[in-house]
């Protein structure tokens, strides 16, 4: 077995992962490794060819792979050191992290600090379910992403796109400007899973139709694709008998949801929240696991990439005060709870006293589609304070934040965060 | 150009692979030949893998004796010589009323008839200490610890390699088309041209009655009965220790609930009489059916955690229940091997050895070889190995490494095995039989594109050349902009 050691183990070279990395440089620690599966850093960003990317933290709007770049420069300026097509296997409570790869055969590290930065993975047709035959032609909407973008090659010609998740949208418009005829992009709900702007840009602009409340029923072909039946569904998302029609097409992209990659998380003993499928954390991003955090896709999942960048800069920051012996624990743990209205909020929980700062960010996601909404924060039955949005998407990640002198003066123990629909 | 053998058997299933190889002990000239891309992609490859105890089989059916027997020889004999994964895990047949109880006398005493070792019932706490998750108004259960899973595509695969090991020659993507009675040889039309056999088995699983028909046996008539299943992933929250049966009442046979040989829960089959021979779709009724059936075993199950549906059809002769195992009366030197249903997986050794005695019959003086080499060894599992095994292993060759599919921990050196064995993986499909990229949670999504380029380059093909399973099955249509190229030059 090859041993070596480390302060800090990044596992995952995505942005998230690179992000923590960068700034636990930074914050002073030296001895840092990241490892990646891939054959090159960058994560999923380097197969999204599209712009939109870095509009909040560059205040320009980038590539995925040009996002990628900023950061994979920095990590290479600092010299931190980098292992490519690199599998992590285990990583051990008392973090341990056993990998592999073909060039030094099976490592075994031990780190005093873990990062878990892995990333999702996307939701198949064979975990929703959808009946029919097991043909070629169907397609999880990334994978046929990186057919296009990245081996150069298109999945089929006469498309039908399930789910409006951003990467159905995205791959609506990829496939349409490769030359293919997308059919329909469908929906299960009655509103549609993407931001607004790849609704207006992806599907609007090219005329492809996004139909709400609409799933496929059935899958036919014998060997290749043939068609899909596609039915209307009721409030409760059952399809509505009578209402189906077939689409004849030979390929079918499933966006229907991705699910943070945590097996190796479970292995270590890490804590889940049900909601988000990512560990439960801290605002630092540490799990129950002393010294191991986690940020990213694999925390919970991000639509914009700035929003990883951040919170992977906070877990990142806080590992290095964790190597340095800096954290310090406040009285009282504070619970985050989400109240109505509210999907998830990360972090879970506020348990550290770190100096200078000024605020912690709350992370949520609002759990339908409201209009003139008002985010209340409570403490206990008390008010703290409120903040209106004119509209509140699931799609889209808001962030409300606390000031930390609010934090220092709680009465109670929780911070409930809630969405009430009008004024009061 | 036209190719001549003694023996031909039709049909790359459990059942053909497995009378290749129990014929290439014998210094004969065989040649099975299957019309899909590999062996295995028939009944084989969607079952409930299961190796029964024999206790239900009638013993007055042919199938009750070769299910015993085969049980027998799994044990004594097949998983000495082939290193296929097999486990002893036992059965458990539930009742869930007192009135049940004589039922499941009934069906030891059956058991006890065939000589089903060490059958007992067992209530109260121990049922529930030899399975905790069990629905908690269980009052006993038939435990037959005899019962055992078995990996049908490995077992497959290891028989079809080990047959072409002792001699026989293997032929795929030929499908049989019509066969001509020549009297002391006959004419087999394949799509890949003629082939002249003294002696013709008939293992064509749900299609044995077409072969059959083709020379002019039409006294059976196979009906497919679909059986849907779902399968979960290994990390499922939910485990059982054994197979466990509910009592079958007068509606339903009841869902199977079991661990595969991979430690995933699989639960099903439903049972559907359909026409079509090659519909393996799946069914909204099916898959509730198996849901709702699994349930009453483990209330716990949802679909939650759900990989894969899939879909297998029961090659049954109907009328009879039963195997058709015989050299026909009718036409001499054609022998049947038909309505293998259920417990034909687990009957399979003893098929083959039923049918090595009639080819003796029917070619008196057949001589043993003495180089015969029973032995088959699997392809190194990375993922079931310790970290020093590991270390070895990739000491060995660098490719096992290199961590292809990321859910089940596959490297490239077994995805090179799989291509490259005697009766190699062609297909994204047979690799995934062999080797299990794909098999896990993300179903191929993430190394899928990785499989196809292996494929590609082991093959020499084009990515676009690149098949799911069948024929038609192409995964890529064409290169970025090849038709916007064509386009600009018929332009020009
Ligand atoms: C199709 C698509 C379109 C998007 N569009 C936009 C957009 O327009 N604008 C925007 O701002 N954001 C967009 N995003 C979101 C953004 O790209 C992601 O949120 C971000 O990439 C997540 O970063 P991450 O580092 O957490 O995960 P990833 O980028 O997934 O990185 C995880 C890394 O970990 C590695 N890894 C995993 N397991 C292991 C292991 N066991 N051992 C070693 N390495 C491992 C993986 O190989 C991967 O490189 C999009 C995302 C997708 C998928
Ligand atoms: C739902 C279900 C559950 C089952 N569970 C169990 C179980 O738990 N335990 C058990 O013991 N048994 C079980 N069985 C039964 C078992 O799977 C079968 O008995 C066994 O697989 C039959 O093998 P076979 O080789 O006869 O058929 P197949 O595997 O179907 O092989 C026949 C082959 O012939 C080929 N073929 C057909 N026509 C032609 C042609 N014209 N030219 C060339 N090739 C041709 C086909 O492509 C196919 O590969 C189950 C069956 C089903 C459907």
């Amino acid at each position: 077995m090859n041993k070596q050691s480390y302060d800090l183990v990044v596992v995952g070279g995505g942005p998230a992962g690179l992000a923590a990395a960068q700034e636990a440089y930074d914050q002073g620690v030296r001895d840092i490794l990241i490892m990646e599966r891939d054959f090159e850093l960058g994560g999923i960003l380097q197969q999204c060819i599209h712009n939109g990317f870095g509009l909040h933290f560059f205040g320009e709007e980038l590539t995925g792979p040009e996002y990628a770049q900023r950061f994979m420069e920095k990590v290479a300026e600092r010299g931190i050191d980098i292992k490519l097509d690199t599998m992590v296997l285990e990583v051990t409570p008392d973090k341990k992290v056993y990998a592999v790869n073909s060039k030094e055969g099976m490592l075994e590290i031990d780190a005093k600090a873990v990062v878990m930065a892995m990333g999702c993975r996307e939701r198949t047709r064979e975990a929703i379910g959808i009946p029919g035959s097991r043909v070629a032609g169907v397609f999880s909407a990334g994978t046929a992403q990186r057919y296009i973008n990245m081996e150069g090659y298109m999945p089929g010609k006469k498309v039908v796109i399930l789910g409006s998740g951003d990467i159905g949208l995205i791959m609506a418009r990829r496939m349409h400007l490769e030359g293919a005829e997308v059919e329909a992009v469908l929906e299960l709900l009655p509103f549609s899973g993407g931001l607004t702007r790849n609704i207006v840009q992806c599907l609007d602009d090219f005329d492809i139709p996004l139909r709400l409340s609409q799933t496929v029923t059935r899958i036919h072909g014998k060997e290749r694709l043939e068609g899909v039946s596609v039915a209307k569904v009721d409030k409760n998302l059952k399809p509505i008998p009578g209402s189906e029609y077939y689409i004849e097409c030979d390929t079918l992209l499933l966006s229907v949801g991705l699910i943070p990659e945590n097996e190796l998380s479970v292995a270590a003993g890490i804590e889940l929240a049900s909601v988000t499928g990512g560990p439960i954390v801290n605002e630092c991003r540490e799990t129950n696991i002393n010294g191991i955090f986690a940020c990213g896709n694999v925390l919970h999942v991000h639509d914009l990439v700035d929003y990883v960048t951040e919170e992977s800069k906070l877990a990142g920051k806080a590992a290095a005060l964790y190597l340095q012996d800096k954290i310090v624990k406040r009285d009282k743990e504070i619970n985050i709870i989400a109240g109505d209205n509210i999907g998830y909020i990360v972090p879970h929980k506020i348990t550290e006293k770190i100096e200078e700062r000024k605020r912690v960010d709350l992370y949520m996601r609002g759990k339908r589609p409201m209009e003139n909404a008002q985010i209340l924060v409570m403490d206990g039955d008390k008010k703290l304070f409120a903040k209106k949005e004119r509209f509140v998407k699931p799609a889209e990640m808001i962030s409300i934040p606390l000031p930390e002198k609010m934090i220092e003066q709680l009465e109670g123990s929780t911070v409930e965060v809630k969405i009430v629909e009008g004024g009061e | 150009m036209t190719n001549k053998t003694e023996v031909l058997i039709i049909g790359g299933g459990v059942v053909g692979t497995f009378i290749a190889r129990e014929l290439s002990r014998y210094k004969l000239d065989i040649t099975l030949i299957e019309k899909g891309t590999d062996v295995c992609v028939g009944t084989s490859k969607s079952n409930t893998a299961l190796i029964h105890a024999g206790f239900n089989a009638d013993s007055n059916k042919l199938k009750g004796k070769l299910n015993v027997r085969g049980n027998e020889l799994f044990r004594t004999k097949v998983q000495k010589e082939l290193e296929v994964p097999i486990e002893w895990i036992g059965a458990l047949v539930v009742a869930q009323d007192e009135a049940g109880i004589p039922q499941l006398e009934e069906i030891l005493e059956n058991g006890k008839r065939n000589k089903v070792p060490d059958l007992e019932i067992v209530k109260g706490e121990r049922l529930f200490e030899l399975e905790p998750n069990l629905n908690k108004n269980s009052v006993a259960a038939l435990y037959a610890p005899t019962a055992g899973i078995v990996n049908p595509f490995e077992l497959t695969v290891a028989l079809a390699n080990n047959a072409v090991k002792n001699g026989a020659e293997v032929i795929l993507e030929a499908e049989v088309t019509d066969i001509e009675d020549k009297g002391d040889y006959k004419l087999v039309k394949t799509s890949k041209g003629n082939i002249e056999a003294k002696l013709v088995i008939n293992a064509a699983g749900v299609y044995a009655d077409k072969i059959a028909q083709m020379v002019g046996i039409k006294d059976f008539k196979i009906t497919p009965r679909r059986g849907e299943y779902y399968l979960y992933d290994k990390i499922l929250d939910i485990k059982v220790n054994h197979t466990i049966f509910q009592l079958p009442n007068k509606v339903s046979k009841g869902i199977v609930v079991t661990p595969t040989d991979e430690d995933n829960l699989l639960i099903g089959p439903s049972a559907e009489e359909i026409e079509d021979k090659d519909d393996l779709s799946n069914t909204r009724e099916g898959l509730d059916q198996v849901i709702a059936g699994a349930k009453k075993t483990i209330p716990d199950l949802t679909t939650r955690g759900v990989i894969k549906e899939f879909a297998g059809l029961r090659a049954a002769i109907k009328e009879t229940g039963d195997f058709l195992i015989e050299a026909s009366d009718k036409v001499k030197g054609f022998i049947n091997v038909a309505g293998i249903q259920s417990p034909g997986l687990a009957s399979s050794p003893a098929i083959a050895e039923m049918v090595v005695g009639i080819v003796k019959e029917e070619l008196p003086g057949l001589e043993e070889k003495d180089d015969f080499d029973p032995y088959e060894q699997e392809i190194p599992k990375f993922r079931h190995m310790s970290h020093k095994q590991r270390m070895k292993l990739i000491e060995k060759d660098s490719n096992y490494g290199e961590i292809i599919c990321r859910c089940e921990s596959i490297t490239k050196g077994e995805i090179l095995d799989a291509i490259r064995q005697p009766v190699g993986a062609r297909t994204v499909n047979a690799i995934k039989r062999r080797v299990r990229p794909g098999a896990g949670r993300c179903q191929g999504g993430f190394c899928g594109p990785k499989v196809v380029e292996i494929l590609s380059e082991e093959l020499g093909i084009p990515k676009t050349e690149v098949k799911l399973e069948k024929d038609n099955s192409k995964i890529l249509v064409e290169k970025t902009k090849e038709s916007l190229q064509k386009e600009v030059t018929d332009n020009e």
